[in-house]
């Protein structure tokens, strides 16, 4: 007994560190703003009032069920996209798999307003598919009318949290597995159905619940399409016209949380009592099978069918950053490259700054999330769902508001040296960002975590490990797809993260390129620049993502190469 | 207890930071003299002005902060006790009136001469002293040539044009409580028609949006790119979009106002002197000059300097029918601010659905009333254009002072009574509305089953 205390004065410690942070940069900020949502609006005095009138007006009630509808559909629709290629890539010796696990990525970096311009361009009632098929055949799609479009777009832009999750989980399953079914008898679908896919559960599990929170609580698409009638807009809407006093924002802010914590422990009840953890890590990942030509066509032509429809946005993007005027046509009226050399001059300083505070933030997140969901799954310690809970809870939390809070939180203090306020200085963005994305980590380095065998970490300090030093040769490196995903994730996203940047960014010298596209997009002049900086955006941003997917298979590759002796005895 | 928590551990925090600020090459800056303008205009506008600025005044290197209006403001009150704002720089006259209202503002007292007191029927200045108009902006009509001709729509010129059935689902607006300018479009309509007819009309015009915008510059954006043909705007966004090179084109009917666009020296700024400078440069000649660049392209407030402008670039001071029919009435304006927003979001807005399906009825059964008589069914159309018409509230309750309290947006005193909130407000008149267009569309419904 007295070794197992001591042995959870490490965790304990981290914890603590852990829960300091969340607590200054998340729980902190966000009380001093949204404690209006308790409060009489007349007298100041505490109240639960305003959540009465929430629940009793007809507009927010409507608003509840179009935002559980647009999740759920969004949630099935990804679903779709990401099942073929995640399991075309992992399961088949597959030409392109790393390229096609690459692009599958891009469309979570849709730069802000952009992407939605080009969808509308592509797809919109008079955009370029609506006119052909109006001319040929005298009839159009409403592909975007109202909750249509919020649907198809966010499920084009979040499904990437399915495929990362699930190609991780994929990878991670142990071929013994299917060895085994194999010998008993199973065979395709039934392989797939009875072993392949319930093992992957955790990962699958952790992208749906992402993609779920992720369009339940975001107001970015529904704006820029112009739906209303849904939660998060609405509680927008109302914290951003000017004045900030009307409690209805922070309520449905309140309960924007609160409806995705629920989610989240239902997902946690869906994955409980059951175990995903394979004890051997052998030759790393399914057996890849050979196609035969005619079925590889017909992979292909899947594949290539689901990239187009979700790299659409950035083809449209694309084609818009290099059109003069494109207004009520199928195409862009001509071409040209004066949108990029008018941005190159001013976009090096954006760049340099995405990349700086989109690495450490997702850095920042990696480490976080690898310590959380450590002390969660491996620790006894009191209260520990506690910390997954309220990193969880930033996914809820409007940029606006966390923004505001920093603002109002540390505005009065002044950093040392440099001596401004905390709130203007570069560094606060790194630390919104973090918060921000530190969601995407976490799912993705706990449902890593999930998949290991606590029984492997036993092993290694019965043979006289410290319990550090177990983490860091055993745990950390049986989790690194799951922490490559996160890392990839978090900074993809936070590299195009708009609505706490902008209340932040205190000088031009200090900000990213989602600003910078921003700026842009104010004007009608500036469309083409602002479409040509989203392009630079997305390439960088994939090209980090390419990079780190190389890096990690070829660590794999050496390891398996290392283990593939004992593996086989 | 909290706050102490709190700061502690900040400066633990901090400390750990500094490292990494020290690695950090360009938060370095040269002590040279500098003048930070918090602004919500694009770049267009922003570098042009600042090049031809910095060029008068070598020595001042001018920075320019963007932010949406509103999120301005809002950076603007959170960072007030330790100030670091020169300027701030935007449309919306009514954003200045916040900012002066919390005692942000500097008062400042120009020194250039040649600018007349009032655009149309508005004073260009503040007449407190605080903010000062640069440009004006009227509201107007702007139209996507393609569009139109593709769906063979003819082009409209006056509002009244934009209540025919054949723009139904053709035409896109911003709301009234997401920018400040579409407040003023609205507002001057009620004051020209009156309370019940205008809201009326604009309703009927609402009945033929294709959508709500939630950006104002969401409405050019839209016409632009073709996703509705028509749009309800500012006149730079319209005459910058043809200048750009997009197939639109921009006309100002009769009943608009012209509106100035606004900057104010910031309290406590760090430079007042450079911000005094800018303010004295763009009112200059060369300064007004600039507006009338391509890009820019709005309305100098200096008479003299339409002289340079364009062939058939717009002129209120020439011609008097612009912005000169209404004579806007600030006071009523301000007595009934954010019900009008409210309104217009509960009516409009959030039940654009509704609303465009009740309009839609009944201009199908008008148009199958034409040439027959059926006084039954000519009855029940009437019928249905005053329940879509029904306001929830009168001109006289929309002013009352009592009532406005509880739409105020800053947070009251404990002493101040009012009765009622927002929320409970809202709810009512929804569920009025809601009745009332559903009503309106079956009772159209039953018109056109009876011709």
């Amino acid at each position: 007994m007295k070794s197992f205390l001591r042995s959870q004065w490490g965790p304990g410690a981290v914890a603590l560190l852990l829960a300091l942070f969340l607590f200054i940069f998340l729980v902190v900020p966000v009380l001093r703003v949204i404690y209006v949502a308790f409060q009489d609006p007349n007298t100041g005095a505490l109240t639960l009032v305003n959540f009465a009138d929430f629940f009793r007006s007809s507009l927010f009630q409507e608003s509840s069920i179009n935002s559980i509808y647009v999740a759920v559909m969004a949630v099935i629709l990804a679903s779709f996209f990401s099942l073929p290629l995640a399991y075309f890539t992992t399961r088949f010796n597959f030409g392109g798999a790393i390229l096609i696990q690459t692009l599958g990525i891009v469309p979570l970096i849709m730069p802000p307003f952009v992407g939605a311009v080009a969808m509308l361009l592509l797809f919109g009632e008079n955009g370029s598919v609506n006119l052909l098929l109006d001319e040929w055949f005298g009839f159009t799609i409403p592909f975007m009318e109202g909750l249509n479009g919020v649907i198809l777009v966010e499920s084009v832009h979040y499904f990437p949290f399915i495929l990362i999750n699930l190609s991780a989980a994929l990878n991670n399953i142990d071929r013994a597995m299917e060895e085994s079914a194999q010998n008993l008898g199973a065979s395709g679908i039934r392989l797939f159905r009875r072993i392949v896919f319930p093992l992957a559960m955790p990962g699958y599990v952790a992208g749906a619940s992402l993609v779920f929170l992720k369009v339940f609580d975001d107001l970015g698409t529904p704006l820029l399409l112009n739906v209303n009638n849904m939660l998060a807009p609405q509680a927008y809407l109302r914290i951003s016209s000017i004045g900030i006093a009307d409690p209805m924002g922070y309520v449905i802010s309140v309960i924007l949380v609160a409806f995705s914590l629920f989610s989240l422990w239902v997902a946690f009840l869906a994955l409980k009592g059951k175990d995903y953890a394979t004890v051997q890590k052998g030759g790393g990942g399914l057996m890849k099978r050979d196609l035969r030509t005619w079925e590889k066509i017909g992979c292909y032509a899947v594949v290539l069918l689901v990239l187009g429809l979700v790299l659409s946005p950035h083809i449209g993007l694309a084609l818009l950053s290099f059109g003069t005027v494109w207004s009520f046509s199928v195409l862009p009226d001509a071409f040209t490259v004066d949108h990029y050399f008018r941005v190159f001059s001013t976009s090096s300083q954006y760049i340099n700054n995405t990349l700086l505070y989109a690495g450490l933030a997702a850095a920042i997140d990696v480490v976080l999330a690898t310590a959380i969901a450590y002390i969660v799954w491996r620790t006894k310690l009191v209260a520990r769902k506690w910390l997954d809970y309220v990193a969880m809870g930033a996914v809820a939390i409007p940029g606006v508001v966390l923004g505001i809070g920093y603002l109002r939180t540390f505005h009065a203090f002044d950093v040392p040296i440099i001596d401004k306020p905390l709130a203007t200085w570069w560094v606060i963005i790194v630390i919104a960002l973090a918060v921000r994305r530190l969601p995407y980590a976490l799912r993705a380095c706990v449902a890593a975590l999930q998949q290991i065998s606590v029984m492997l970490e036993e092993a290694a300090e019965n043979i006289g490990a410290t319990k550090a030093r177990t983490v860091r040769r055993i745990v950390v490196p049986l989790m690194s797809g799951g922490i490559v995903a996160g890392f990839v994730t978090s900074f993809a996203t936070a590299s195009v993260e708009l609505s706490a940047t902008i209340m932040l960014v205190s000088a031009e010298a200090d900000a990213p390129l989602a600003y910078g596209i921003y700026e842009f997009m104010q004007s009608a002049a500036g469309r083409g620049p602002g479409a040509a900086l989203g392009i630079i955006a997305v390439v960088i941003v994939g090209a980090a993502t390419y990079v780190s997917h190389r890096v990690i298979e070829r660590g794999e590759r050496k390891r398996s190469a290392e283990v593939a002796l004992p593996a086989g005895v | 207890m909290k706050k102490f928590c709190v700061n502690r551990s900040l400066g633990f925090i901090g400390a750990v930071l500094v490292a990494a600020a020290l690695v950090m090459p360009f938060q370095a800056r040269a002590l040279e003299d500098k003048l930070i303008i918090v602004t919500s205009y694009p770049p267009d506008t922003t570098v042009t002005i600042k090049k031809a600025f910095e060029k008068v005044h070598p020595g001042i290197t001018v920075e320019m902060l963007k932010k949406k209006t509103t999120a301005g403001i809002k950076y603007l009150q959170e960072t007030a006790a330790k100030n670091t704002s020169d300027m701030f720089w935007a449309s919306a006259p009514d954003a200045f009136e916040v900012l002066k209202g919390d005692d942000l503002l500097q008062k400042y007292t120009v020194k250039v001469t040649g600018i007349p007191a009032k655009v149309g029927a508005f004073p260009i200045n503040d007449p407190d002293g605080y903010y000062k108009g640069f440009a004006a902006s009227g509201y107007g009509i702007m139209w996507n040539t393609r569009y139109l001709k593709a769906k063979k729509l003819p082009v409209p010129g006056e509002w009244i044009d934009l209540v025919k059935p054949i723009y139904h689902g053709h035409v896109g607006m911003s709301a009234p409580s997401r920018s400040g300018t579409t407040h003023l479009t609205v507002e001057t309509l009620l004051q020209g028609e009156g309370w019940e007819q205008g809201w009326s009309m604009w309703k009927d015009i609402a009945g033929n949006f294709k959508t709500v915008t939630e950006r104002s510059f969401g409405v050019p954006d839209g016409v632009n790119s073709g996703q509705f043909g028509i749009g309800i705007v500012i006149d730079f966004f319209g005459l910058s979009s043809k200048a750009s090179g997009f197939p639109v084109d921009f006309v100002y009917p009769t009943v608009t106002t012209l509106v100035p666009a606004n900057f104010a020296i910031v309290k406590n700024a760090p430079h007042p002197k450079a911000a005094a400078a800018f303010i004295e440069f763009l009112l200059s000649p060369a300064g007004q000059e600039v507006l009338l660049d391509p890009k820019i392209r709005r309305l100098p407030v200096n008479p003299a300097t339409y002289a340079k402008a364009p062939a058939g670039f717009p002129n209120p001071f020439k011609d008097k029918s612009i912005g000169a029919a209404v004579k806007f009435d600030l006071q009523l304006s301000k007595s009934r601010y954010n019900v009008v927003n409210s309104l217009f979001d509960v009516m409009i807005t959030y039940r654009l659905a509704d609303l465009r399906e009740a309009v839609g009825a009944i201009q199908a059964a008008e148009a199958k009333l034409k040439g027959k008589s059926n006084a039954e069914a000519a009855g029940l159309i009437k019928e249905a254009r005053a329940l879509v018409a029904a306001m929830p509230i009168s001109a006289a309750k929309a002013s009352e002072k009592d009532f406005n309290k509880i739409f105020k947006k800053k947070r009251k005193k404990a002493t101040t009574k009012v009765t009622g909130r927002q929320a409970e407000v809202e709810r009512e008149w929804d569920a009025k509305v809601t009745a009332n267009y559903a009503k309106a569309k079956a009772l159209a419904e039953k018109a056109a089953s009876m011709l």
